[in-house]
């Protein structure tokens, strides 16, 4: 996983609430057995004009262009701003994928559904939980301002704005001590391995059941 | 102290605790299915790693696979290239059981586990699909998990976990007639809105719950994930063992006494505390359908869809004009007046034996509308399929104008060949009626398997307590 310690980036504002992961990526791009090369296909209804399939040339699609992502002021985004329960339903960790794939790093907000919050950590993509008051400010510094950027410091866990002013948000240690230093959770469980052999132990003589 | 069912089910699987309190949470069953498992194989294989213990490991193809012509295989080359790369995963690294496609077990994962005596309670349960909220309808810790903590969990058996906080959403009085689980859940997301439970895990309770059958609680919990809660769950009580005394996984013998024994104790204590109570009374509950692009976009078969500016929040009164304009919708439109395309009903919401029974007895002796161009059933697995036939479901369902199909998750999703043209309006009894959820440009109303009988009956939404 890539490391994430400063982001300086700029941002693109999905205006709207509850972005759902079928949204974020249809459900026929889900027949890939890889990890990569969802980007293109990225919010695929709302960016595009036609329906999409798989193993197409996405680059020769009729864009929409009224979709914020295809307005030339956000080429080259990393941040993206958006609204309440950002990522619900489905559990598909396809939705990072595309969103790290597609050049994202970080993504503010002031909720996120819960199984897309802890995927975009195993993919060293980072959700900012902030307040609706400092949201409803980027959204409107955002949309006023070309260019506008952010600048992101895990360690520190701020979002500085290029006013100055500097927004501090809450991460778990855990998930940050993983993201900074770009780490295999897996390997770090395994150092674990005796006690969780233990508590099977324990398990199978207390709930054999359970090991059938 | 007095602990919550959550408090007991957290605390009995926690292995190691983290500084900041993220734990290492044991997890006893492991359902897996083709969509979201390849990349977590796979990365075990670069790895060099291997499953921890693959008897935890129950495995089906269900999101793919066709519901027609099965005898001719798989014909989408995608979707072929994924079941057998899940054929492949679980030849190579083991199962307690698979149930592939065409398979007489075969099936929805979160019906087969069930059914099959796999998700039994005190379990924590995981697979990487967020409808596994469903298996808490058996007092289980049970939540969908991304594809990196698929692999997580096959190379630990364990994942790395926050405690939630929790939520009892107690619904008292008894269901009117015509009146199920799914419009019980659908009027609780109404009330508490599709992020009304994240960070909770909820716990159902109160007599209308303890009243459901299994079925009916493995629907309601099925739809935690709605309400933005990962995890939904229900105490055991007799109905609990009841339904699972007998299936081919269940405990025998001297095992089962003490399982039902330990069993018993998996409820909320007297006097456990919650973060957050809600109170429903259920006999204000009405056949419910929905109107938007989200769930929580819900009202009653007697109401009318809602005018943006019913709504003083600016982000919420945007978000209602796209839905309409989605759903070709004009504001105050009586549901009464909507007209449909086509019917769905199945997926792990209700396509359980009660559900079909239910839906039969609306749809017996009449015919499916003119207007409805297709009208499904597609039961959750093999065994429900068979138990439907040996009742003459299917013959019910036929001689009405309905095509009775292969079990799978068919067009909840649409990533096998059934789905809506865009445009195409459906009532249907799945869990999702996002945009595009049902195929692209299509339009989804969520309902009970008896109010989608009586719309596929009727050619447009009706009230199912005026049939039945």
């Amino acid at each position: 996983m890539t490391p994430f310690t400063t982001l300086d980036g700029l941002v693109a504002p999905l205006d709207r609430a509850n972005v759902d992961t079928d949204a974020i990526i249809p459900k026929q791009y889900l027949k890939s057995i890889k990890r990569s090369g969802f980007g293109p296909t990225l919010f695929d209804e709302w960016r595009y004009l036609d329906v999409g399939e798989p193993g197409q040339d996405h680059s020769k699609r009729p864009k929409n262009p009224d979709f914020v992502l295809n307005q030339p002021r956000y080429e080259g985004a990393s941040v993206m701003l958006v609204r309440e329960n950002f990522g619900c339903g489905s559990s598909r960790e396809h939705a990072p994928w595309a969103i790290e794939d597609f050049g994202f790093r970080a993504i503010i907000g002031t909720t996120f559904a819960d199984i897309f919050f802890n995927n975009c950590f195993k993919n060293g993509l980072l959700p900012i939980r902030l307040p609706q008051s400092e949201v409803e400010q980027l959204f409107l510094q955002c949309l006023g301002t070309p260019g506008y950027r952010l600048r992101i410091d895990l360690e520190s866990q701020t979002v500085l704005r290029p006013d100055g002013h500097a927004i501090r948000f809450d991460v778990d240690a855990f998930r940050k001590y993983c993201l900074i230093n770009g780490f295999d959770d897996i390997g770090l469980t395994l150092q674990q391995s005796d006690k969780i052999r233990e508590f099977e132990t324990r398990r199978r003589i207390e709930q054999p059941w359970l090991y059938a | 102290m007095a602990q919550t069912l959550y408090d007991k089910l957290w605390s009995s699987h926690v292995v190691h605790t983290e500084e900041d309190g993220t734990a290492l949470l044991y997890i006893d069953r492991h359902l897996v299915h083709e969509v979201t498992s390849p990349q977590a194989f796979e990365g075990l294989r670069l790895a060099g790693r291997k499953p921890w213990r693959v008897s935890s490991i129950v495995a089906t193809a269900d999101h793919n696979v066709p519901t027609e012509h099965s005898e001719q295989g798989i014909t989408d080359p995608t979707s072929r290239a994924q079941v057998e790369t899940l054929d492949d995963n679980i030849r190579a690294f083991g199962a307690l059981a698979y149930f592939p496609f065409r398979d007489k077990r075969q099936g929805i994962v979160h019906v087969i586990g069930p059914e099959n005596g796999a998700t039994l309670p005190g379990m924590t349960v995981v697979c990487g699909d967020s409808h596994t909220s469903t298996h808490g309808a058996f007092g289980c810790l049970a939540h969908g998990i991304g594809t990196s903590e698929v692999e997580h969990v096959l190379a630990t058996q364990c994942l790395l976990q926050k405690k939630s906080k929790a939520m009892l959403i107690r619904v008292d009085g008894e269901l009117g007639r015509g009146v199920s689980a799914k419009d019980l859940v659908l009027y609780l997301i109404g009330q508490i809105g599709t992020a009304g439970g994240t960070g909770y895990a909820i716990e159902f309770g109160g007599s209308a719950i303890r009243s459901l059958s299994m079925e009916g609680r493995m629907t309601v919990c099925n739809m935690a994930i709605e309400g933005g809660a990962r995890a939904g769950m229900v105490a055991v009580d007799q109905t609990t063992i009841d339904y699972l005394r007998g299936r081919p996984f269940s405990p025998r013998g001297d095992t089962w006494d003490r399982a039902v024994e330990h069993w018993r104790t998996l409820k909320s204590d007297d006097g456990a505390q919650f973060d957050r109570v809600v109170e429903i009374d259920a006999r204000r509950i009405l056949p419910q359908v929905t109107w938007g692009t989200s769930p929580e976009m819900v009202t009653d078969v007697r109401g009318q869809v809602p005018a943006p500016e019913d709504f003083a929040d600016p982000v919420k009164r945007e978000g209602v004009a796209r839905a309409l304009q989605y759903m070709g919708l004009s504001p105050r439109t009586p549901i009464e007046q909507i007209r449909i395309d086509k019917v769905f009903i199945g997926s792990c919401t209700n396509s359980r034996i009660e559900d079909l029974r239910a839906a039969a007895k609306v749809v017996e002796g009449r015919r499916v509308a003119d207007n409805v161009k297709l009208a499904l059933v597609v039961p959750g697995s093999g065994l429900v399929k068979a138990q439907a036939e040996a009742e003459g479901l299917d013959r019910v369902f036929k001689a009405a104008g309905f095509e009775w199909r292969e079990p799978g998750c068919s067009m909840c999703l649409a990533m096998n060949a059934d789905r809506l043209e865009p445009g195409e309006r459906c009532a249907s009894t799945s869990n999702r009626n996002f945009e595009g959820r049902q195929g692209a440009g299509g339009r989804t109303h969520l309902v009970s398997p008896q109010m989608a009988a009586a719309a596929a009956i009727a050619g447009r939404f009706a009230d199912v307590r005026e049939v039945i």
